[in-house]
């Protein structure tokens, strides 16, 4: 595999930087058309019951004031809940925008209403009389325990919990150490930087091109043509760019469902933007509580593993994520059980965020593993490779490729991990205790099945697309090396597009699957450009070609090249001009080989360290230093792998430390429903973070080995930075944040 | 449109006499609070004077020594001018510790006394609030109360004053110069905010047609030992949970005169000059300020989520006292506490 590379492996900078920076790229509320209106979104102030009243006619009289749409005048629409259900639905019926007089939670959009200014349209929704019969809600799932259920519909993509192994109950019962807590972390809120927008334009013959925030332009599209009864070719979604989504925009939301109803009925085109505020009014990260109950020798030998989570979902859709699988992952163990319950709020139904299921799971493995190290005695690391899995014991296979070990090892050597002393409270700098923790990360290698095209012109320049989406990541940027790398252009010649409906199929972006599933696709259109290229250049006069075969040849510097006489070249425009064709056009669909995959698990690792300075008398609780080791099969650039990485490790040290969604169960309501309040961390929070690439090769698990980044820096980040505080203080705080108040 | 009218005042009086011609008229200067106020539609004003043309936006000597801070000097010219630095460390640190550099530089003196609350009920018009509306209840009492105040409550109104500045401006006891219609008239700054009590929904003294004019600093500075020490959930562009800005007058080992405010914990920046009067002439020990910490916060009360500031204000007050006395202030851009 160590082949050397022009493009794939290099550093590359972002190809869509300079339009970023420079405000060339445009997000969806960006798109200026003429006659554009603007709807502003009513939400409800109670978290459940009936409208009983909507007066309307004081907004409506304001001049410039279109219409408003509210459950009274909504027109007929799909009837079936299928219409409703995009490709990231969980099973149950999905919400209706405007659907009847029913509150279903607190911020629920009641009314819209457009204006030809946007100032006009907030104006006027500020004067929409609203009265409620509320009825008494639940928001609280510690209230919730009781009714608690095993979801009876499974979603799609999410493995339920494995089958049990052995007797959990009665090893844990025999176990020499026992280490039995409930772990908790609250609500979180994805908070991109860009507010959930979509422009709709009304282009006439019953044709819409929606801009929309989206993370899948085709999912967006299928939603909107099921409910509005559009032919599917008759709706176009864009998504060019966009400002963080970290899955708050795999499913379509409800400003995208207003904004269409509202094009339709006035047949103008509509933009409908939400506030930071209305950014808290769909999914979230669930309030999860998971017991862990772990039994061992006195050695540290995992003899019983049970883990239950209890998550919150809305009373409409049960949502479902793999809290609970991991530890049959990481750690051998004869006797396991697993449990996975959800218990329903009046609240809107939970949606992905960042590692959903492992950024809840593994924090409480995670910090129950550090807890039991501390009973055994043992040092977490030991106890980590004493226990340390060979196989998925869940599925029973071998893993595809695993260098966790080197992960550990490789951290906790630049970490300086050998000179902790494990006691509580041991380490001090002046006034401040030093926190030492560490935790493991880990995260599944998706491939999904994903379609591009490719077109090379007579000019040597590649046009490359795919109608996934960038949400930050570096797509543009891996998908234009991996183009530029196969057919050896230059990859200032390569383009590539995404983030609409037309280009072909691809699937939402999310789980970590773009750069192996986009990535494959990718590699394999490009391949059948190349192929094309080859046949032609067999009949060249002059070269050698006509007696190998494809595999014998390679692409570089523009020429089509034999691998074992790179000089014996030929340029590929010369073979275009020979074949008489003035481009090739290809499309291709690449699927994950089951045939080869099927009998392994492929999962991305990691291994994070964190030091704390905790100030002893006042709990300021400080991160002063992380390393994460991550082993993710192929690196494709290593600039924005690392960015990717950093983002998660922030994101995990403000699991731990900062974010927290504050509901008032008196209301019903997110309370700290701003950036203000909402706290993520400011860069004086965040110190030094090193990033290590283990090398890691893997032919199993894509045609690229690569193993997707996205998540990984997150997982088992949290923990470390618990674990941390608890080594600094002797104190174990087991629900998230960990803020001052509770470690006074 | 959520139409007001807009005028620029030529000089004082005509602010003076604008503001007094319509009971919902509010002056504009920063905005960094009324405009999200505004939006919010937490304050709905008909009109809007803006002040920001008045020639009020300098620091000058004053006859006493002392230094005016005129009310549209921005809080980031205040808290970087060399006078401030070196004369009033305390003033420039306590400045530098809230918003963020871009609030900073749009936000005036004279605004930042009239900040309001930034409890989440006051902001949320889904919610019931004594302060934004009187009389239909407070939300924070048996609510999300994490933030809230634990001193000089009421059964209307547990909100705090979030202000940063006016922490070190009540430990200096600066004075409030207003102009209102029937002329000029000063505040001393103890006397500006006002505990909530009944009448939650006024934050202050100052009356409707009155403006303020400048901040008068009195001489004594306390710049040898001082320090603004701020605990917040992150390590900027957070409210404080509880701020303590100490300045004290030694002689030696001996505090003459102590001067402790803290920030965070009631709805104006609290004084208690009996329990700092306990350290005159004391030496700087720690079990001396942890008295006076007890003597401050011995009427404490908590109200669930916000318990937890009582015992968090006491240790903040002893460590506040430690650096003044030490001369080693809290530096602002370190999240680790000295």
């Amino acid at each position: 595999m160590a082949t050397a590379t022009n493009y794939i492996g290099q550093p590359t900078s972002r190809v869509d930087g300079t339009a970023k920076v420079t405000g060339a790229a445009k997000y969806a509320a960006e798109y200026n058309v003429p006659d554009l209106t603007y709807g502003y979104v009513v939400s409800s102030e109670i978290a459940k019951g009936k409208i009983t009243k909507l007066d309307t006619r004081e907004a409506l009289a304001i001049p410039g004031v279109l219409q408003i749409f509210t459950h009274e005048n909504r027109p007929n629409l799909a009837w079936f809940d299928s219409s409703y259900k995009d490709d990231i639905a969980p099973p149950g019926s999905p919400f209706r925008p405007l659907y009847d007089a029913e509150v279903k939670y607190s911020g629920q959009p009641i009314a819209l209403v457009v204006a030809e200014e946007f100032e006009v349209a907030r104006y006027a929704a500020s004067l929409v009389r609203v009265e409620y019969a509320p009825k008494p809600h639940e928001t609280d799932l510690n209230e919730k325990r009781e009714e608690a259920y095993e979801p009876p519909k499974k979603r799609s993509g999410i493995p339920p919990p494995a089958k049990p192994r052995g007797d959990a109950e009665r090893a844990f019962d025999n176990a020499a150490v026992q280490h039995e807590a409930e772990y908790r972390h609250a609500i979180e809120h994805h908070n991109p930087m860009e507010m959930h927008a979509s422009t709709v334009v009304w282009e006439g013959n019953g044709k819409i091109t929606v801009y929309d925030k989206t993370q899948g332009a085709q999912n967006s599209q299928g939603y909107v043509a099921g409910i509005f009864g559009f032919k599917q070719d008759d709706v176009r979604v864009i998504s060019s760019y966009i400002g963080g989504a970290f899955g708050s925009g795999l499913r379509p939301q409800y400003q995208l469902f207003l904004a269409v109803l509202a094009a339709r009925e006035l047949k103008r085109s509509v933009r409908v933007t939400l506030t930071r505020q209305q950014m808290f009014t769909f999914g979230y990260r669930p309030d999860t509580i998971q017991r862990l109950a772990l039994g061992a020798t006195a050695d540290g030998t995992l003899e019983a593993f049970m883990h239950d989570a209890l998550a919150n979902t809305s009373q409409f859709e049960d949502f479902q994520e793999d809290d609970v699988n991991w530890s049959g992952l990481l750690y051998k163990c004869a006797n396991t059980k697993f449990t996975y319950k959800l218990a329903q709020l009046d609240l809107y139904t939970p949606i992905d965020m960042r590692a959903p299921g492992g950024a809840t799971g593994m924090y409480a493995i995670e910090a129950a593993m550090d807890e039991l190290a501390y009973k055994t005695g043992v040092d977490p690391i030991e106890l980590r490779l004493k226990n340390y899995s060979e196989k998925d014991q869940n599925k029973d296979k071998p893993y595809s490729s695993k260098e966790l070990r080197e992960c550990y090892r490789q951290a906790a050597e630049k970490f300086g991990w050998s000179k902790r002393t494990s006691e509580p409270r041991s380490m001090r700098d002046g006034k401040e205790l030093v926190g030492w923790g560490m935790a493991t990360g880990i995260w599944e290698a998706f491939q999904q099945k994903a379609s591009a095209k490719a077109t090379l012109g007579l000019d040597g320049k590649l046009e490359v697309g795919s109608a996934t989406t960038d949400i930050g990541t570096g797509t543009y940027t891996i998908m234009t090396q991996i183009a530029a790398e196969t057919l050896g252009i230059p990859i200032d010649d390569v383009t590539f597009k995404l983030g609409d409906s037309t280009l072909p199929t691809s699937p939402v972006e999310g789980g970590s699957w773009t750069a192996s599933s986009i990535g494959s696709a990718v590699k394999v259109v490009c391949d059948a450009v190349g192929e094309k290229l080859f046949k032609i250049a067999q009949e060249m006069d002059g070269y050698s070609f006509a007696d190998v075969d494809y595999k014998d040849v390679a692409f570089s510097q523009g020429k089509l090249r034999l691998k074992r006489d790179a000089s014996h070249a030929v340029p590929i425009v010369d073979v275009m001009r020979y074949g008489k064709i003035n481009a090739i056009e290809e499309e291709a669909t690449s699927s994950p080989n089951y045939l080869k995959q099927n009998g392994y698990s492929s999962y991305a690792h990691s291994a994070v360290f964190v030091e704390v300075k905790v100030d002893e008398e006042l709990g300021m609780i400080r991160v002063t230093r992380a390393v994460n080791a991550v082993a993710g099969g192929r690196i494709l650039n290593p600039k924005t792998a690392r960015s990717q990485v950093l983002g998660g490790v922030v994101w995990g040290i403000s699991m731990a430390l900062h974010e927290e969604t504050y509901t008032d169960h008196n209301l019903g309501r997110f309370m700290n429903h701003n950036l203000a309040e909402y706290h993520v961390p400011v860069n004086a929070d965040i110190h030094d973070i090193e990033v290590i690439f283990v090398e890691e090769h893997d032919e199993i698990v894509n045609p690229i080995g690569a193993k997707g980044l996205g998540e990984i820096g997150i997982v088992g980040t949290a923990a470390a930075v618990a674990n941390a505080v608890y080594h600094a203080t002797g104190k174990r705080v087991r629900d998230l944040p960990i803020t001052i108040d509770k470690l006074l | 449109m959520n139409n007001f009218s807009y005028t620029r005042a030529s000089d004082v009086g005509n602010a003076v006499a604008e503001i007094a011609a319509d009971n919902h008229a509010k002056f504009i200067a920063g905005g960094t609070n009324l405009i999200d106020l505004m939006k919010e539609n937490v304050v709905r004003p008909t009109r809007l004077v803006d002040i920001t043309r008045l020639p009020l936006n300098e620091i000058t000597e004053n006859d006493d020594g002392g230094l005016r801070l005129g009310a549209l000097c921005t809080n980031a010219d205040t808290a970087y001018n060399e006078q401030i630095e070196r004369r009033y460390p305390l003033l420039s640190s306590a400045i530098l510790a809230g918003a963020s550099p871009q609030l900073r530089n749009m936000a005036t003196d004279g605004g930042n006394l009239l900040q309001r609350t930034r409890c989440y009920y006051f902001y949320d018009t889904a919610t019931p609030c004594n302060k934004r509306e009187p009389g239909t209840g407070c939300s924070a009492i048996n609510g999300f109360n994490r933030i809230h105040a634990i001193l000089g409550t009421s059964d209307e109104c547990i909100a705090t004053h979030p202000s940063d500045m006016c922490v070190a401006l009540a430990a200096l006891e600066a004075v409030v110069q207003v102009t209102g219609k029937n002329g000029e008239r000063v505040i001393p700054f103890a006397d500006f905010h006002r505990l909530p009590g009944d009448t939650p929904h006024i934050d202050n003294n100052l009356k409707p047609d009155e403006i303020i004019t400048a901040i008068d600093l009195p001489k004594q500075g306390f710049a040898e030992n001082y320090t603004y020490l701020k605990l917040r959930d992150r390590a900027s562009y957070a409210f404080a949970l509880v701020s303590v800005a100490a300045a004290l007058d030694m002689d030696g080992d001996t505090i003459k005169e102590a001067r402790i405010a803290l920030g965070g914990v009631a709805h104006k920046p609290w004084r208690n000059a009996e329990a700092e009067a306990m350290l005159n002439n004391q030496s700087a020990t720690s079990e001396n300020f942890q008295k006076v910490a007890e003597a401050i916060i011995r009427d404490a009360k908590g109200f669930g989520h916000n318990t937890f500031k009582i015992g968090l204000a006491k240790r903040a007050i002893v460590r506040a006292l430690a650096q003044a006395a030490a001369g080693k202030p809290q530096p602002i851009a370190e999240k680790k506490i000295l």
